[in-house]
This record gives structure tokens, C-alpha cells and sequence, in this order.
């Protein structure tokens, strides 16, 4: 099936639009003026430096950490959650529950949290910022989900039953590859999400244990400088090659 | 039923934060220990980012043996939000402004400093022992210190700026080029100044009238910014902005046509200091800290690398004659810096300033 | 198709219920009643206190910060960012609806790539992402210095610090957040049918506006909340692309709480916005439900 021409417009502006400030970023990482705003000359000096910068680095692992344990968790509890508000709930009270949090604002969320953990004398860490990551993550996953089941054909279920297949053995083999797309792009947004969330982070981790948002936050203090394009160059680069690498690897089109 | 279970949960919730924040304000606290084996000890130190030597902790590791951790904030405002939330933040040694250094010690969150464990406290200038937010300095510590006032491109004013007038009322070639501070206290100070008033008032008439300027000047505004002014002066799409004297050094580095004025009304006195948290386990340690930051080779490297001022006298004598000539506001001397007015907390009054901002900030 | 309640038929009637939905519910349930559920009744709790001196709230029971609120300049702030989030997701929609369905129609291996890359610039960082907006925006910026070149303008147009700027870099932020919803509706819908629809000779708009759109409305609801909501609260680009010269709600409830340390004001501007919010996923809700059930309820009863 194709597109019409028309249609693709609006469709290459988006990719126009959300990489346009992407190749000012990459092309700014290269100058050798300091200054952000002025352009002095070719330079690779900012990507050593990056790798010599302590802060970045541990932000940059400890960001990682975080946003793996983010993904794997909300991904399994907001597919259960929207699975069983899906079959087993009728009005909208528990689904406004799921949803909430990904809607609430992130202050709100961060300050309650804080209150919480001091009341419940809980060491910060990056388990706090994990708790905190998968309550509003699971959220996201659990309404794309949801809205992937609301527009699935139930016929094949029932012909699964049907021909004599478990509750789990249909959940396992026709329920679930149904849901594969909701679920990676799901998976795929709360990892994003998580990786580049700032506020929520920034109240529930240890001062010990900065993630890269809050290593890079207090950094910009003095503006953006190339050090700091040229990490998000490298982010960017590592991202496509894995990107590419687990598309030749594992054909995730399959799932698709 | 469940309303119920919810309604106690609320309660019993409600019960022991008032009950933790009772057992955390009230009591004395156990006398340090002199003797303390230090190197058992270990320090969490949050400070703004770039505005201390990058090998701090190997230097000071290697002097007294105390492994230390350095965290990094971004404003007072963070540093803030997360020492007041209550529990124990795991900082020891924070770096804050004066005036919210005032607010932790009423709030109960700051130790006092131990002055028998901190002698380097005496290469301190004498005026910089009795500044108003905390004279004495018993629970705070000055690190750096300097004024407000006006940051330009000598090459692009028609007339060099002497007045705040030239800020709240600009000429035709500066309007649209100019920023003012977006944080509260700094964003009212220019109109408090040129009004005649108190930087530390709490009369809501005074801010009244800071407010009618400050809707008159919008307007001319191209924006308001704590952060980039002097890039967007070095860029020259601004030519005059209301700015820090030493985050103006950083424009002056690049461009040698950047000047820097206190207008004439006067201006503050802000104080960055040092302190010592009170659910911190390594108070010795902690001032310790304070203590070698006070040392005149650490606070000289300050002066000469983060271009701000030290209010340290042993320190200031040791700062190359070369950088003090580049940086002309780095030679403003301790008496200088006292005529203008020491900035410090209004406590009940601070929503008014707040509220000031935003009324001024969403109107049309 | 899709219903809320299960086809009646399907699985013995009763084994549905109760048990049979513990293992799904619960977990998920017990994460959010405790990290979310608890925490915001404790904020919330906080709106009906003074506020501490210092920061904190005092045990103190008061209404005042709800009469605070009443003020035209808050109301004003609340009308702001309520007609600013309606910009922004009308903009997504725009161009995110096109798109999502661009992708959909791709070749399975261009799919995977198309979605992936509208996620890969938000693996960098926002603020870096929002400074690269600062250089693309100003007067002597690439989009100003790009027109002049090509002499579609003469004088730079003022672009930085202005209202355009704020819904410009808001639209950036959450733009995903609609295409991807979108994309999962629109993919799960069976292709067959539209195939089937256009080989009957449907021209293409019709396919669109009685299949492809009706199906892809639950997508399109989340797609706009997801996008509404966050622009509605966020404070950092008012503040870095407008020049601090637009205050939204999130700026209000961030100063309430980090600048002014009056927390239980920042709470009752909280509590508002969530009431707001929540009030916006019912309909949101109802909305979609109403969508995918209606058509089909009334062909029922008329097939009946």
C-alpha cells in the first residue's frame, strides 16, 4: 500500500525538524572555540576530553544502569497492567490510575517521592531513581499498550481457546506477539524517557550517584560548551551503531 | 473500608514526618571530637560546577588522608529544594549563598563551624568575619565573594553606563540588547537601588514600586537570563546586561571590549560560603575541609582560574598582578565591596520577591 | 472488534473475573499505590498546611492557599499554558499523525527505522537538544543567516525569546509522544481491510475517514495527552527559549517550591493542575471508548 505524495511532506518536515538542532549539536562539537556561539575553526580537541571527565563519565554509566532497570521493568509491568485493565475491567477508574503518573507533573512526583523515601528512611541511590523512573515509564507502556489492545481483532484468541489452548498457552503464543509492537515501542520510550529525565532524578538520587542529565545540568552553567555537543555526538553515534547492529542481529522487523 | 485505610495511612504519614522533623530540630549536638581519626572519615562536598579546582579531592586526599567526593549543583535554588526536604541528604559540606546559608542555620539544618579546627579562618579579611547574614561567621564560611552591576560591549553603547537607569531605562541604540537576572532578589535590585530602597526590604510598597519599573522595562528587554548574558554579549546580541562580577570576567576572557560598572546607586554584597550539614557523620572532617579551602595557595588558585574574588587577604596578595589588570573588578578591595549593601535572607517576606518575579515575568 | 468487557462466549463465564486478573493487576497496582499513591497524598496533604519558614510545611490546618489561587495573575498563568499545550498538540497532531501513517505504510525494514530515528535525537540530552534551538533561533542564527542568504527575507526576524520560540521547542520535546502512540494504533490495524476497501474502489480519503482515522482515535487521544500534559508543565524551555519572558504553570509550581520554599502553595497549584489532568484522562477515556464502541453498537442494533 502507498503513500500519497502529499501526505509525505508533513512526514519528511518531522524528520527535517527533529534532527536540524541534532546536526547543530554534531557540527558545533567540532569547533575549536570555546564559545558556543562563534565559530572559530575545525577541531577534534573536545572528544578526549569528554573521556578524561570524571563526572561525565560516572553520570554516563550510572544513566545507562538506570535506563536499562527502567526499560526491562516497566515494560513487564505496564504490559501486565494494560493486559488486565483490557480484559478485566469495565469503566475508566483504574486506567486513569495506570495512566496517572505519566501525567503528573514531574516536580509533583519528585517532591512526594523525596517525602517518602526520607519517611521511610530509605537510602538514596540508583534504586530510588529506579523506582522512581519505572512508576511514571510503567505508565506510558501500560496506554501505548492499551491502545494497541483496544484496536486488536479478539477473534484470535477465541479461536485459540477454541481449539483447546490454555489461558497461558494463548496469552504466551497469540496474546503476546500480538502485543510486540505496543511493547517495543513502549520498552523503547520508557528507556528514552528515562535516559534523559532530569527533575524526578535529580530529587531521588544520592548526591554520590549523579546521572548524566544531572552531570550535564550543572555543567551548563556557563552554556553548553563543545565538550558537551561532543559527548551528545558520541551518544548519538554509539545509538545508531546499535541500533544497526540489533536490527542485522535479531531482525526486530520480525516482531514488527 | 478502603477510604478508611487510606485516610490512616495519610495520617500515620502526616504523624512521623512531624514526629522526624521534632526529633531532627530539637536537642543539642555532641561537641566534635579534636582527636577524631580522620582519615576514618569520609566527605561529600556539593558545589557549583567549575567553581573549584578539578583535582580538589586528590589534593585534599592527599594532605590530610580524608577521601572526599565531589557533587556538583547547579543554583542555591537545587542545593536548596533538597536540603530542605528533610531526611539526610548525604551532602557534609555545602556550598551556598549567604543569605541561604541564614535560612538553613534558622531552619535548623546547618552545624556551627568549630573555629578551634578551622585557624586558616585568619587569612580571612577582617571585614569578611562580620558580614550580616552571619556575623562571626558561626555557621558559615565565606568562599568567594563580589557585587552586581552592569556588564558591557564597550565597542557597541553609544555612552558607557554609569547609573541602573541606563538598564531600567534604556537608550534607543541598547533597547532590545539588554538582559536583567531572572532570580528574584537580583531581578528587584536594580529598581530597589535606583528607588533609593533596601535590596533587603520587606515593605510590600517598595516592591510595588520596583514592580511598576520593572512592567515599564520588560518591554526593552531582550531577555531575562542568569546563565549565558556574557555569551550573548560576546556574540553581541546583547550589548549591556545586568550581571555577576565575576561571571562578567568569563565574557571579558574572550572579548577585552567587555567592561564591568557598579552603577552609582550602589549595589549588594553576596557571599558564596561553606557549610556543614547537620545530619553530616564527619563533622571533623568537614571542617578540616573548610579549613584547607581557606589556604592561601587553594584560594589564590580560585581567584586566578574562577575569576571571582576570595575574601581571603593571604589569598588575594598571591594572585598574579597580570590577571588583576585583566579583570579590573577583581581589584575592588574589601571596603570597596562593604559600601554596598550585604544581601540577606527576608525569611516570610521571600514569596513576595517570588511573586514579584512572576507577576513580572507573565505580564503580557 | 475491540470491547471493554470480554466477548461472552469465548471462556466460561466467571473464570474471567477475580483471580484469573491478580496476576496481571497486581504488581503494577502495588508500584503505584506505594511510589505513587502515597507519595502524592503526602504532597497533596501538604496544600492544606502553612507553609514553614524555611522550606517544609507546618502542621498548621489552612484553606489560604486555595484562596491564593484565585488570583488573576495565576488564573492568568493557567490560561497561558492551557492555551500553549492546545497549540502545541494541535502542531503534533499536524505533523505527527501524517507521519505516524507514513511509517506504518513503510517497508517492515525501513518501519523499524523510521520509528527508531524519531526516537534517536532524545537519546542526547534536553538541555543540550534546547541550546542547539538557541543557535538555530537567534537574530545572527543558522535559520536567520539561512533566509537572508537565500533573500527570502532582508532584516533577521526576531525569533528568540518570544512566545514561537517557547511552542517551537515545546512542539520538539514531545513530538515522539505522538507519533508513537499513533504508530501502534495505526499498525495494529488490519491491513486487509483497508487493502479491501480500496480494491472495492473506496478512493483513498474515504478509506481514511471511515476505517483508518475512526480506528486510529485511541492512539490519537493518548498521542494528544501525552503531548499536552508535559508542555503544560515544563519550565525549562519558557525559561531558555523565551527569555524568562513566558511563565507557565511549571514554572509557578517549581518557584513555589525551589525559589520561594512555600511548598504548600506549590502543592495547591499541583493539586489543580493534577485535578485538570485527571479530569483530562476521564475524558480522554470515555472519549475513546465512545469512538470505538459507538459505530458499532449502533449497527448492531440496527442489524438486530
Amino acid at each position: 500500500m502507498r503513500s500519497s505524495r502529499l501526505i509525505r511532506i508533513p512526514f519528511w518536515f518531522t524528520y527535517v525538524f527533529l534532527y536540524l538542532p541534532i546536526l547543530v549539536v554534531v557540527i558545533m562539537s567540532f569547533n575549536s572555540s570555546a564559545n558556543l556561539f562563534v565559530w572559530k575553526g575545525f577541531s577534534l580537541e573536545w572528544y578526549p576530553t569528554v573521556f578524561a571527565n570524571e563526572a561525565v563519565m560516572t553520570g554516563l554509566r550510572n544513566t545507562l544502569i538506570v535506563a536499562a532497570s527502567v526499560m526491562v521493568l516497566a515494560t513487564l509491568l505496564g504490559t501486565l497492567m494494560a493486559v488486565g485493565i483490557h480484559r478485566y475491567t469495565r469503566g475508566g477508574l483504574v486506567r486513569a490510575f495506570a495512566i496517572a503518573p505519566a501525567l503528573l507533573p514531574d516536580l509533583l512526583l519528585a517532591v512526594g517521592l523525596l517525602s517518602l523515601f526520607s519517611l521511610l528512611t530509605v537510602t538514596l541511590g540508583l534504586h530510588s531513581v529506579i523506582i522512581a523512573h519505572v512508576t511514571f515509564a510503567m505508565a506510558f507502556v501500560t496506554a501505548i499498550v492499551l491502545a494497541r489492545l483496544a484496536s486488536l481483532d479478539p477473534s484470535l484468541e477465541e479461536a485459540s481457546r477454541d481449539l483447546g489452548a490454555g489461558a497461558f498457552r494463548t496469552f504466551m503464543r497469540v496474546t503476546l506477539p500480538q502485543l510486540a509492537p505496543g511493547m517495543v515501542a513502549g520498552g523503547l520510550l520508557a528507556f528514552t524517557l528515562s535516559l534523559d529525565e532530569f527533575v524526578i532524578a535529580f530529587f531521588t538520587t544520592a548526591p554520590t550517584t549523579p546521572t548524566l542529565p544531572i552531570a550535564i545540568y550543572s555543567m551548563v552553567r556557563f552554556g553548553v560548551t563543545p565538550e558537551i555537543n561532543a559527548l551528545a555526538t558520541m551518544l548519538l553515534f554509539v545509538s545508531v551503531l546499535a541500533v544497526i547492529g540489533a536490527q542485522r542481529l535479531t531482525r526486530v522487523t520480525d516482531a514488527l | 473500608m478502603r477510604y478508611k485505610a487510606v485516610s490512616l495511612l495519610a495520617t500515620a504519614a502526616i504523624a512521623s514526618l512531624a514526629l522526624s522533623s521534632c526529633a531532627s530540630g530539637g536537642g543539642e549536638e555532641a561537641p566534635l571530637d579534636p582527636d577524631a581519626d580522620l582519615t576514618k572519615q569520609s566527605l561529600v562536598v556539593s558545589i557549583w560546577a567549575d567553581y573549584s579546582p578539578a583535582d580538589l579531592a586528590e589534593t585534599f586526599e592527599a594532605e590530610t588522608g580524608i577521601p572526599v567526593t565531589i557533587v556538583n549543583h547547579a543554583t542555591n535554588e537545587d542545593i536548596m529544594g533538597k536540603l530542605t526536604a528533610g531526611g539526610d541528604s548525604g551532602i557534609d559540606v555545602a556550598f551556598v549563598s549567604g543569605q541561604y546559608a541564614q535560612a538553613l542555620n534558622e531552619a535548623g539544618l546547618i552545624s556551627s563551624l568549630d573555629k578551634a579546627l578551622i585557624p586558616n579562618e585568619s587569612n580571612l579579611y577582617e571585614e569578611a568575619t562580620q558580614l550580616a547574614y552571619d556575623p562571626g561567621n558561626n555557621y558559615s564560611m565565606p568562599y568567594a565573594w563580589g557585587t552586581t552591576g552592569l556588564c558591557y560591549r564597550s565597542d557597541l553603547v553609544a555612552a558607557e553606563p554609569t547609573s541602573w537607569n541606563d538598564l531600567l531605562t534604556p537608550a534607543p541604540d541598547v533597547t532590545g540588547k539588554t538582559t536583567m537576572l531572572a532570580t528574584e532578589r537580583w531581578m528587584a535590585l536594580p529598581a530597589l537601588k535606583q528607588l533609593g530602597m533596601s535590596v533587603n526590604t520587606t515593605n510590600p510598597d517598595d516592591l510595588a514600586a520596583v514592580k511598576e519599573q520593572l512592567l515599564e522595562t520588560k518591554p526593552t528587554l531582550l531577555a531575562f537570563d542568569d546563565t549565558t548574558f556574557y555569551t550573548k554579549l560576546v556574540s553581541g546580541e546583547a550589548s549591556l546586561t545586568q550581571a555577576w562580577d565575576g561571571w562578567c570576567n568569563y565574557g571579558i576572557a574572550e572579548d577585552p571590549n567587555i567592561k564591568f560598572v557598579v552603577p552609582s546607586e550602589g549595589s549588594d554584597l553576596w557571599t558564596d560560603t561553606m557549610t556543614v550539614l547537620k545530619t553530616s557523620k564527619n563533622k571533623e572532617a568537614a571542617m578540616a575541609f573548610i579549613n584547607y579551602i581557606l589556604e592561601a595557595d587553594v584560594q589564590s588558585w580560585v581567584a586566578e582560574n574562577i575569576l571571582y574574588k576570595v575574601p581571603n587577604e593571604a589569598a588575594m596578595a598571591a594572585v598574579d598582578p597580570a590577571i588583576l589588570e585583566a579583570y579590573p573588578n577583581l581589584q575592588m578591595t574589601p571596603a570597596e565591596l562593604l559600601k554596598q549593601e550585604v544581601i540577606v535572607d527576608v525569611g516570610e517576606f521571600s514569596p513576595e520577591f517570588t511573586k514579584l518575579a512572576t507577576e513580572v515575568m507573565a505580564a503580557g | 472488534m475491540a470491547t471493554q468487557s470480554p466477548t461472552p462466549g469465548v471462556v466460561p463465564r466467571g473464570a474471567r473475573r477475580g483471580w484469573a486478573a491478580l496476576p496481571f493487576l497486581t504488581p503494577g497496582t502495588l508500584v503505584l499505590a506505594l511510589f505513587v499513591a502515597v507519595p502524592l497524598l503526602l504532597v497533596t496533604s501538604y496544600a492544606f498546611f502553612e507553609r514553614g519558614r524555611f522550606g517544609g510545611v507546618v502542621y498548621t490546618f489552612t484553606l489560604d492557599n486555595f484562596v491564593r489561587l484565585a488570583d488573576p495573575l495565576y488564573l492568568n498563568v493557567i490560561a497561558t499554558s492551557i492555551g500553549t499545550a492546545l497549540i502545541v498538540t494541535v502542531l503534533a497532531v499536524a505533523l505527527g499523525y501524517p507521519t505516524a501513517l507514513v511509517i506504518v505504510r513503510l517497508p517492515p525494514k525501513w518501519r523499524t527505522i523510521a520509528l527508531i530515528a524519531v526516537l534517536l535525537p532524545f537519546w542526547t540530552n534536553f538541555l543540550i537538544r534546547t541550546y542547539a534551538w538557541i543557535l538555530l533561533l537567534n537574530n545572527a542564527g543558522w535559520i536567520n543567516q539561512g533566509l537572508q542568504a537565500v533573500g527570502i527575507i532582508d532584516e533577521p526576524l526576531k525569533m528568540l525569546y518570544t512566545q514561537p520560540a517557547v511552542i517551537i521547542g515545546l512542539l520538539y520535546m514531545y513530538l515522539p509522544l505522538m507519533v508513537l502512540p499513533l504508530y501502534s494504533s495505526l499498525s495494529s490495524q488490519d491491513a486487509q481491510l483497508t487493502e479491501a476497501a480500496t480494491n472495492l474502489g473506496s478512493n483513498p480519503f474515504r478509506v481514511f475517514r471511515t476505517i483508518t482515522l475512526p480506528l486510529s482515535v485511541p492512539g490519537l487521544l493518548t498521542g494528544c495527552v501525552f503531548v499536552f500534559v508535559p508542555a503544560m508543565s515544563n519550565f525549562v524551555i519558557p525559561e531558555l527559549l523565551g527569555g524568562g519572558k513566558t511563565v507557565l504553570i511549571g514554572n509557578l509550581i517549581r518557584d513555589q517550591f525551589l525559589k520561594a520554599r512555600d511548598w504548600p502553595f506549590g502543592a495547591a497549584l499541583a493539586l489543580v493542575l493534577t485535578i485538570l489532568l485527571i479530569a483530562l484522562i476521564f475524558a480522554q477515556q470515555s472519549a475513546s471508548r465512545r469512538v470505538i464502541e459507538g459505530p458499532r453498537e449502533r449497527k448492531v442494533k440496527r442489524d438486530a
